[in-house]
Parts: structure tokens; C-alpha cells; sequence
């Protein structure tokens, strides 16, 4: 096996949809864990996972996942599992029937997709409504089985489009518990979401959308990290702040050091936040100032997506 | 490498890609899609517009209109050809198959469901043959039947002891059986044609009101034109020809053995145009 075959890659892909941008010249690795694709409305992420599942086909360049070319479904699902935005179901099913029917098109017969079903349901905690017309499912059990439909074969690849959508803070959190689970296991999960806090909390990286271009990738320090026309801005809370403001302002790399409201703080722009620490560290040593808390105030994806695409995002 | 893609890995060897796996598949497509087509709701108009023939002829048992052709037994083979031609061939077989194998890709489209076959390990191609076939079936089981029960009320109600032989020792079971033959035919010829239709154009209703006058016009045609059609093939193997009137330009029927096979090869080809087309295809409700 190559690394290619453990990895999810778009070659150069763009999309159009006749004059339309969709995506343009994106180039992507994304090895397993939890990566998740953020931007606003229109940005391109649901052309992105929509392209990365064979729903659409890309205008330039190729898409593999785990080494599959997205043309060949018989293959891609086998491995790959979808929960599209499409709040849409097939008339008149039951959440089992629902799950258990598209099984048996995979081609498993009917005892193990009983059993693959009945394992799906218990993941997204939908047992005891399986039974019921989808129909009449709330908005958050509709997500949740077609959250249990994609992961009901037990693929390596999971793509979730907004997946969060329409759960109560309670379901939220215990899917974002199965996420973690999911990625632990080894999993690929290709999330996106509006709601930045969650992402930031439950990501191993980002990438950052914006009018089909990608703005940035990574891991969201690193992202946060090589952003040098944002300094990072740091909140120092000591027993002594004004003499803080005057040992660290004849620093190069600090661009602006300025009193927090309640007088008990600093806040510091730095260009480089190691060099910073390391100072902060030698002043503590000196005796110049008594420590009580350092924190990044900016090194979050909010802030980055603030930064680099202009708009605070969504929050729950 | 981790225990979810191992697991993943296993599963893809369990369900090996080959003839018996797409025929399971298959089946299970065809199951799913023959639930839709005979007990959803929208299965009532289908089954009130496949027996609607039904509905004058029970009458017609009942009350004989008082006029010469209904009292004359062999006068029925040339009524039942008139019956079938124009009101169960051109009209319910016609429609019936437009509403059926349109809706097999179209309705799934505007149900916004069809993704949910697109996202499962099936190859498209499979997922055609399945669901033609189950639109096969249905369209089948339905005018079938309606040929059949409708030829059955015509005859026997008034002329019972005379349609007893008629149907067994005379011609009137090979004629039953070959208008059930030509109705089974006309459903494999426009299924597929509405299939690939319903794949190709948001709005089917034009092609197949295009393709009903044409095939309408199909005795004013030159010979050459006709058989461009279905309706050529099919109304040459009809056991009882009619007059097509003073202006038909006449042509030669063509042997059932040229016709049938005819049929099927240009079905085939269109349903390989729908293969084509459906692994091409993007899922883009939005736009349809």
C-alpha cells in the first residue's frame, strides 16, 4: 500500500458551474483525523465534499481517496460514507427500513444489514425511534439518521456536511464525542461547520474556504502562526502591568503593548509569539513582574477566519 | 494501519465486485423501486389510469348498445382491435409507461432522494437495469392484465358459449396472447425510450407529447419514416390489422421476426445511452 492509498488528495481540482465558480485550483492532502472545512455561504464547501463523493464531477484535475478515483461509486463506498446536507428521504420508509434498504444495495444481505443498522442506530442513539415513519422525525433525528446511514458500513472516509445542524447542545455534544471515537479509530472525518468554537474544539486541522479559493490550511496554530500581518495578541495578567508594558516595549518583535480596562492586565502584539514567551519568561526570572495567567487572545479559528476572511463566522 | 480502515478493508473482500454481487444488487434495486411503483400512494392513479379501459366495457357487459356490430360474435375481433389500438395501445400503454419509467429517475429528482442510490457502493449501470426492470415489471403486470380482462369482458358477457370456443378451439387465445405479446413489447420499447427521457430532460412531458405525434402521424409517414417509430414494429404484429384511412400511405408490415428483435436491440442501445448517462451524471437538485 502507498501513502497515497491512507490519504484523501484533490490534484489541482476546480469546479464551474457554467460561468459559476465553484472551487478553483485546489490542492489538498488530508490524512486521517478530524479535518474540518470552514468558511461562509457560497464558499465551496459543499462543491468541495460533493466533488470528493462523485455528486459532481470536477470541471479540472482528479480527486482520489484512499486511492480511489471518485468515478468508480462501486468501489468509493465501500470505503466512504456521506451525510449530505439534504434534508430528503425516500417516501415512507422507517429509519430502519431507511438504513437497511441502502445497506442491501451495497449488496449485504438482509441478517448483516439488520445487524449493521441496529449498530448504527445505537451509535446515534435512534433505537427507540427506528421503527417510526422518517416523515414524522424532528429536524435533529432526521440529521441523526442520515448521520447513522453513513456510517452504518463502516467506512474509513466519513464526510459530514454540516452535521451538527438541528441538535439540541446535549445530541452536540455526545456526536461530537462519536466524532473523536471515530477519528481514534483511525477514521478520515472531513467535517464542515459554521459553528467555529466546535470546530476549533474538536479538529486536528482546518481549511479555510473563501469564494471557491482555499485561504489557509493546517493545524489552527500553525495556520495562526504563519499569519505575519496579524500579530498575535496576547493577554498577560500580572500584579504589575504598566512595568510589563515598559520591559517589553523596547522588544522589535512587539508591535503594541496596551493597559487591559481593569488595570490588572497587558494586552501584547507580537510578531513572534516564541520569542515573546521566552522574554516573558526572563522577566518572571528577574524578579520584574508575579505572573497570574497568559493567554492568546486571538489564536483561535474564530480570530483567523476573522482575519482572513473578514466576517466573525457563525456560533451556536 | 488502524482497525476502522482494516474493517473497511474486509468488507470491501466480503462483497467481491462481479455478476453475482450486481444481481443481488439488482434484486434488492428492483424490490425497492416495485414497493414504490405498487404501494406507495402515488400507486393509486397508476392502477385507476391502468384499469380506466376496464371501466366502459363493464358498463358494455351490462348494457349492449343496440346496434349491428354488437350483435354480430364476429364482429368482436375487429371492436377489440379498435378497442386496443386506440384507447389500451396508443393511449394507456403509451402514458402509463411515460408516468412509470419517467418518474423512476425524474420523480427521484424532484423527491430530492436520488443521491442516496448515488452514495451507495452500486455501479450506476446497475442501478439502471434495476430500476428499468422494475418499471418493466409494473408496467407489464398492470396493461397486461388490462389487455387481457378487457379482451375477456368484451367477448364473453353476451356471446358466453360462443367465446368458450372461440378462446379454446378457435383463434381467440392466440390473439389473446399475442395483443398481451405486442402490450409487453411497447412496454420494453417506450420504457426505455422514457427512461433515457427522464435522465436527459428536466421537463419529460414535451419529448413524450412529441413522440405521441409522431407516432399518431406515423400513417401519413413515408414508408421509409415509419420505421422510425415503435408503433410501426408493433402495429405490424397486431393479429387483426385496421384500416388506417383514405390518406394512409401504405406500407409493408414487418415480419414479427425482423420486429421483435428490432425492439429489443434499439431497447438495449437506448438503455446503454442511459448507462452512459447516469455515470456522467451530478447530483445538482438546485438546478433541476
Amino acid at each position: 500500500m502507498t501513502a497515497a492509498d491512507q490519504l484523501i488528495i484533490f490534484d489541482n481540482v476546480s469546479k464551474f458551474y457554467g460561468e459559476i465558480l465553484g472551487v478553483n485550483r485546489v490542492n489538498l492532502q488530508i490524512a486521517p483525523g478530524i479535518t474540518s472545512l470552514v468558511g461562509p455561504n457560497g464558499a465551496g464547501k459543499s462543491t468541495l465534499m460533493n466533488l470528493m463523493t462523485g455528486l459532481l464531477r470536477p470541471t479540472r484535475g482528479s480527486i482520489t481517496l484512499l486511492g480511489i478515483p471518485t468515478d468508480q461509486p462501486e468501489r468509493l463506498f465501500r470505503k466512504v460514507g456521506y451525510c449530505t446536507q439534504f434534508d430528503s428521504f425516500p417516501r415512507g420508509v422507517t429509519g430502519r427500513e431507511f438504513i437497511n434498504s441502502f445497506l442491501m444495495v451495497h449488496g449485504y444481505d438482509r441478517r448483516r444489514a439488520n445487524q449493521l443498522s441496529h449498530l448504527a442506530l445505537e451509535r446515534v442513539n435512534l433505537v427507540d425511534a427506528a421503527d417510526r415513519k422518517v416523515a414524522g422525525y424532528s429536524k435533529g433525528m432526521r440529521q441523526r439518521i442520515r448521520l447513522a446511514q453513513s456510517i452504518a458500513h463502516e467506512p474509513a472516509v466519513l464526510i459530514l456536511d454540516e452535521p451538527l445542524n438541528g441538535l439540541d447542545p446535549m445530541v452536540r455534544a455526545e456526536t461530537i464525542a462519536l466524532f473523536r471515537k471515530l477519528a481514534a479509530e483511525g477514521l478520515h472525518l472531513i467535517i464542515s461547520s459554521h459553528i467555529l468554537h466546535e470546530v476549533d474544539m474538536m479538529s486536528d486541522r482546518v481549511v479555510l474556504l473563501n469564494n471557491g479559493y482555499i485561504v489557509a490550511e493546517g493545524d489552527i496554530h500553525g495556520v495562526r502562526d504563519e499569519m505575519e500581518e496579524h500579530p498575535m495578541q496576547i493577554l498577560i495578567r500580572c500584579d504589575q502591568p504598566a512595568k510589563l508594558a515598559a520591559y517589553v516595549f523596547g522588544q522589535k518583535h512587539v508591535v503594541e503593548a496596551r493597559l487591559h480596562e481593569d488595570r490588572g492586565g497587558l494586552f501584547v502584539k507580537t510578531k513572534d509569539a516564541d520569542r515573546f514567551y521566552l522574554m516573558l519568561n526572563r522577566a518572571v526570572a528577574e524578579g520584574e513582574v508575579n505572573l497570574e495567567s497568559v493567554a492568546p487572545v486571538d489564536d483561535d479559528l474564530s480570530a483567523v477566519y476573522q482575519y482572513l476572511i473578514g466576517t466573525t463566522g457563525g456560533s451556536a | 494501519m488502524s482497525s476502522a480502515i482494516d474493517v473497511a478493508h474486509a468488507d470491501a473482500e466480503k462483497l467481491p465486485l462481479n455478476w453475482s454481487l450486481w444481481l443481488r444488487q439488482v434484486g434488492t434495486i428492483f424490490r425497492l423501486e416495485i414497493q414504490k411503483n405498487f404501494l406507495s400512494r402515488r400507486s393509486t392513479l397508476i392502477y385507476l389510469i391502468a384499469f380506466l379501459p376496464l371501466f366502459p366495457l363493464v358498463a358494455f357487459a351490462f348494457v349492449t348498445p343496440n346496434t349491428n356490430e354488437f350483435r354480430d360474435f364476429n364482429q368482436y375481433s375487429i371492436t377489440y382491435s379498435i378497442i386496443y389500438n386506440g384507447l389500451i395501445l396508443r393511449t394507456l400503454v403509451f402514458f402509463g409507461s411515460a408516468w412509470i419509467f419517467m418518474n423512476l429517475f425524474r420523480g427521484e429528482i424532484v423527491d430530492r432522494s436520488l443521491h442516496y442510490y448515488f452514495l451507495s457502493a452500486v455501479r450506476r449501470e446497475v442501478l439502471v437495469v434495476g430500476k428499468y426492470v422494475s418499471g418493466l415489471v409494473t408496467t407489464v403486470v398492470l396493461f397486461t392484465t388490462t389487455t387481457v380482462v378487457a379482451m375477456l369482458l368484451l367477448y364473453f358477457p353476451h356471446f358466453y358459449s360462443q367465446s368458450v370456443r372461440y378462446f379454446t378451439e378457435g383463434r381467440g387465445l392466440g390473439q389473446l396472447l399475442t395483443y398481451a405479446g405486442i402490450t409487453i413489447l411497447a412496454c420494453i420499447g417506450y420504457g426505455a425510450f422514457f427512461l433515457v427521457v427522464g435522465l436527459f430532460i428536466r421537463n419529460p412531458i414535451i419529448p413524450a407529447l412529441l413522440l405521441y405525434g409522431w407516432e399518431w402521424l406515423n400513417f401519413l409517414l413515408p414508408p421509409v419514416l415509419k420505421k422510425i417509430s415503435v408503433i410501426h414494429y408493433l402495429n405490424s404484429l397486431v393479429p387483426v390489422p385496421l384500416s388506417e384511412g383514405p390518406f394512409a400511405v401504405i406500407a409493408d408490415p414487418t415480419p414479427a421476426y425482423i420486429a421483435i428483435p428490432s425492439m429489443v436491440l434499439v431497447t438495449i442501445l437506448v438503455l446503454v445511452l442511459a448507462a452512459f448517462r447516469i455515470r456522467h451524471m451530478e447530483i445538482r437538485y438546485g438546478s433541476d
